[in-house]
């Protein structure tokens, strides 16, 4: 083999870019088309902060709709202009607005937001690598994810509006382009925006898998991988084996729409008028989109699990609770999101049999997911809690995905999904398991890591005002949906006073609104704080949180190439935190075991007798002073 | 002190860090991935097409179908013309695996030569694809056409399974002739990066080894399409 001969080139090209890099930057390249591991994590962030303030305000827009869906708004019409006519916002565009936000939440905010901006600045920094094992791809991903961003915003600006359809966007409703305003031009760009956003997902998950497999620093073996690493890793691994089906689906898709052909297309009249569509099955769609859709579930929770596991251990001051049963699980998680997802498709006429069986698959995941549940309460059960706003935003994670994760149970059940398919029971269950959850995980992401991405901190008391505001308004609104659900009022309705049996929920909507109006208001709070602190925050030390992971060994400057002399390297796993016989309550991965003898356990020398006999000796020669101390 | 620094000793088995666990560079290591990711597009394409035609009564037979060698035969030699284009992406194969291997040896003018060999027989099996494609839309079919009903009936089909098989082959074939577009591409780029003498100065063409990847890759899917469309 002629790679044997060549020992890891990476290294040696991470070398000489370091040389170089500091000569010649200008704006465009240290801001714009910055190829810098730090750099790139940032501009996910920010962007995936402006595409979540647009959902959440375009969520605002249909909460008012629902609430008030007889009264007129003149503010609609001065914004929306033909979207609202007579300020009372336009039936289909009231679904353009629900498809755009769910699209937008699930793919730009948290998969892109949350694992772009989290894998690219940890996974270099918490393994000690100088930068991603391809810096240009890296770049390349960012402005793909840019891109398309661009183009499903665009989609506002068109004459038929953006796509309608549902983020799941299921045929022949987004296939045939008469039957809906929003099945016309918005639908073509927001396929393109969805193929350039895998494009992107792609490039950025061969590169995380890489750097995670090759770029190791010395010492650093898979078991002293912190969890945000293993989430990140084998997020990437599911992204990457899930996202082509999609895009083999999109492709169908793209082909059904404007090229006459019949792959999801079988038997429709659209308008008195027969199509000439024969022999295709919308229900193959169903299939190729949730092998995808489910997969992404996960895609979009892991990360968020990891990142809380490495938040609370820190601010417990104790190890995490079963380190390698929280990585079983995640394995598990990530095997078993790929066998779920016909759970989507409980009621599409599949053959009971069939649905027995992805009910059983479903049913598993809960097993994996309260190992993770269980360990991250047993890792708070009589910690010293340092309660900073990223542990409030990490615990309010562990309690939505509780909350959210029971629910899921009932969904789950074949024989009761038929009741509360499709219901606001639904929406309620994923709403609060992985959309308050992952958001609370990437905020509790943003609020411990801002130290390291800015070199200032985000000031705590508005972290304490945003987290409460947020924590309450995500229950308010998710809570009394499992009510209304269970009553059979079904999802993405425009109007609730058009049916006399959903009249009754009409006041809980208002409830249900204002709520929403809370928690978006709240969020200012989280803006002011964010912006405000990059510029003129309080500057923070080089190990603000007193954390033993080794993206804390960095200087607060962050110089490309992450660390000015050589890369240190790693004596122990991440989660020595208040380890009984050692003066401080935190040891730094990068500690030799030789200074710490007083702590050291015999399973830190992972069996090196010889290693194990020293410390014996020396534990001989010290016991009478520890002795004595006592 | 000195025994102590015995308690420090980092291990260096494979997969201690500090190195690559396979000992394979980062670029071969993100190809072979970017190969998995795409295993799952085309099994997604095929994974439709038999869900397809195991749900139609009839289906076009393909020794009937695909029985024309263009410029001689108009019927009579069923498989002959596919299979020539089959021999000619797996030769092309071959030639890549040469140029890799005089890779290995540093030899430059092989490299180049072998390199010039895969693209010939890239390009030649895209123009076989081309005339074939030709061929059936001569014949009536394309997205979303199908022969007269006469026609499709000689073919062991009805209306509905001529309509699906046409559609899936035109895009199924079409994707995995765009990936072999594509790599032909890249090819040409690095037979010029093999000539502007880039990997001489690198000191080694792995470059050469990672296309090959890509194009057994390619190659392999099409032994599946081969099958899907033509055998089965």
């Amino acid at each position: 083999m002629a790679t044997a001969a060549i020992h890891n080139p990476t290294a040696t090209h991470h070398d000489e870019h370091h040389d170089h890099a500091h000569h010649h930057e200008t704006f465009l390249t240290k801001y714009v088309f910055s190829q810098d591991h730090k750099m790139i994590a940032k501009q996910f962030l920010i962007t995936g902060i402006v595409m979540g303030v647009i959902a959440m305000i375009l969520s605002i827009l249909f909460r008012i709709q629902l609430a008030y869906p007889d009264q007129s708004f003149p503010l609609f019409e001065v914004l929306l202009g033909k979207f609202a006519p007579e300020g009372r916002l336009d039936p289909n565009f009231y679904l353009s607005l629900v498809t755009i936000h769910g699209t937008i939440m699930v793919f730009f905010v948290l998969t892109a937001g949350l694992s772009g901006t989290f894998s690219n600045l940890l996974i270099p920094l918490q393994l000690g690598a100088r930068d991603m094992a391809s810096p240009f791809m890296n770049m390349l991903s960012y402005w793909f994810f840019f891109t398309a961003s661009v183009i499903m915003l665009s989609t506002f600006f068109i004459e038929s509006g953006p796509a309608g359809a549902g983020w799941t966007i299921y045929p022949p409703l987004s296939a045939v382009a008469k039957s809906m305003p929003g099945s016309g031009l918005g639908m073509t760009l927001w396929l393109v925006s969805m193929t350039l956003f895998v494009a992107s997902s792609l490039i950025g998950g061969i590169n995380y898998i890489s750097t995670v497999l090759n770029m190791r620093t010395k010492g650093m073996d898979l078991w002293k991988m912190p969890l945000t690493i293993w989430s990140f890793f084998l997020t990437a691994i599911v992204g990457l084996l899930s996202f082509p089906v999609l895009v083999a689906a999109v492709v169908l898709l793209i082909f059904d729409r404007s090229f006459g052909t019949s792959f999801y297309l079988s038997d429709i009249y659209v308008a008195g008028q027969a199509l000439p569509n024969e022999g295709g099955s919308p229900i193959l769609w169903q299939h190729l989109f949730w092998f995808l859709g489910h997969p992404e579930v996960y895609i979009v929770l892991m990360p968020a699990l990891g990142i809380t596991s490495e938040v609370i251990a820190t601010n417990a001051r104790k190890p995490i609770f079963g380190y390698h049963a929280m990585v079983y699980s995640l394995i598990g998680i990530t095997v078993l999101s790929f066998i779920v997802w016909g759970h989507h498709m409980f009621v599409t006429g599949m053959n009971p049999f069939l649905g027995g069986v992805f009910m059983i698959t479903t049913l598993i995941i809960a097993v994996p997911s309260a190992v993770k549940t269980f360990n991250y309460l047993a890792t708070l059960w009589k910690g010293n809690i340092r309660f900073t706003p990223a542990m409030l935003f990490a615990i309010g994670l562990v309690s939505f995905f509780i909350s959210g994760g029971l629910t899921g149970i009932f969904l789950g059940n074949a024989a009761l999904d038929i009741n509360l398919h499709d219901t606001y029971f639904v929406v309620a269950h994923f709403h609060l398991v992985m959309g308050s959850a992952a958001i609370f995980g990437m905020l509790s992401g943003i609020y411990h890591w801002f130290p390291k991405m800015f070199g200032r901190l985000m000031n705590a008391k508005l972290g304490y005002l945003h987290f409460w505001l947020t924590f309450i308004s995500a229950y308010l609104v998710f809570f009394p949906m499992h009510f209304m659900g269970l009553d059979g009022v079904p999802r993405r309705y425009y109007s609730f006073t058009e049916f006399e049996s959903m009249n009754e929920w009409l006041s809980v909507n208002v409830f249900v609104t204002w709520a929403a109006i809370l928690g978006a208001v709240a969020q200012v709070a989280f803006l002011w704080n964010f912006f405000y602190s990059i510029f003129f925050g309080e500057k923070s030390t080089q190990n603000p949180w007193e954390s033993t992971t080794l993206e804390w060994t960095t200087p607060v400057e962050r110089i490309h190439g992450n660390w000015p002399g050589e890369i240190p390297t790693i004596y122990r796993w991440p989660y020595d935190y208040s380890k009984p016989g050692h003066s401080t309550d935190f040891i730094p991965q990068t500690t030799p075991l030789s200074e710490t003898m007083s702590s050291n356990m015999p399973h830190d020398f992972e069996g090196n007798e010889e290693a194990e006999r020293i410390q014996e000796e020396w534990n001989a020669k010290n016991v009478n002073n520890t002795e004595e101390v006592k | 002190m000195n025994t102590v620094a015995k308690l420090d000793e980092v291990k260096t088995t494979p997969w201690s860090g500090g190195r690559s666990p396979f000992s394979v560079e980062y670029g071969k290591l993100m190809m072979w991935f970017f190969l998995l990711s795409d295993a799952f597009t085309f099994s997604a394409f095929l994974i439709y097409y038999g869900a397809q035609r195991f749900s139609k009564l009839t289906w076009p037979d393909p020794d009937i179908v695909f029985q024309s060698i263009p410029g001689i035969a108009d019927h009579g030699y069923p498989l002959v013309f596919v299979g020539i284009m089959t021999f000619i992406l797996i030769m092309s194969s071959v030639t890549m695996v040469l140029a890799v291997e005089a890779g290995h040896r540093k030899a430059k003018k092989e490299v180049i030569w072998w390199m010039v060999a895969t693209i010939i027989g890239g390009f030649m099996f895209l123009g076989c694809q081309a005339l074939e494609w030709t061929h059936l839309h001569h014949e009536g079919f394309w997205w979303g056409t199908i022969p007269d009903a006469e026609t499709v009936k000689a073919l062991g089909a009805d209306g509905v399974s001529a309509q699906q098989f046409s559609n899936l082959f035109f895009t199924i074939t079409g994707f995995h002739g765009f990936h072999v577009f594509s790599g032909v591409v890249i090819n040409i780029i690095i037979l010029f990066m093999t000539m502007a003498g880039v990997f001489e100065r690198r000191g080694h063409y792995l470059m050469i080894e990672k296309v090959g990847l890509y194009w057994h890759f390619v190659d392999l899917v099409w032994v599946f399409v081969f099958t899907f469309f033509y055998l089965v």
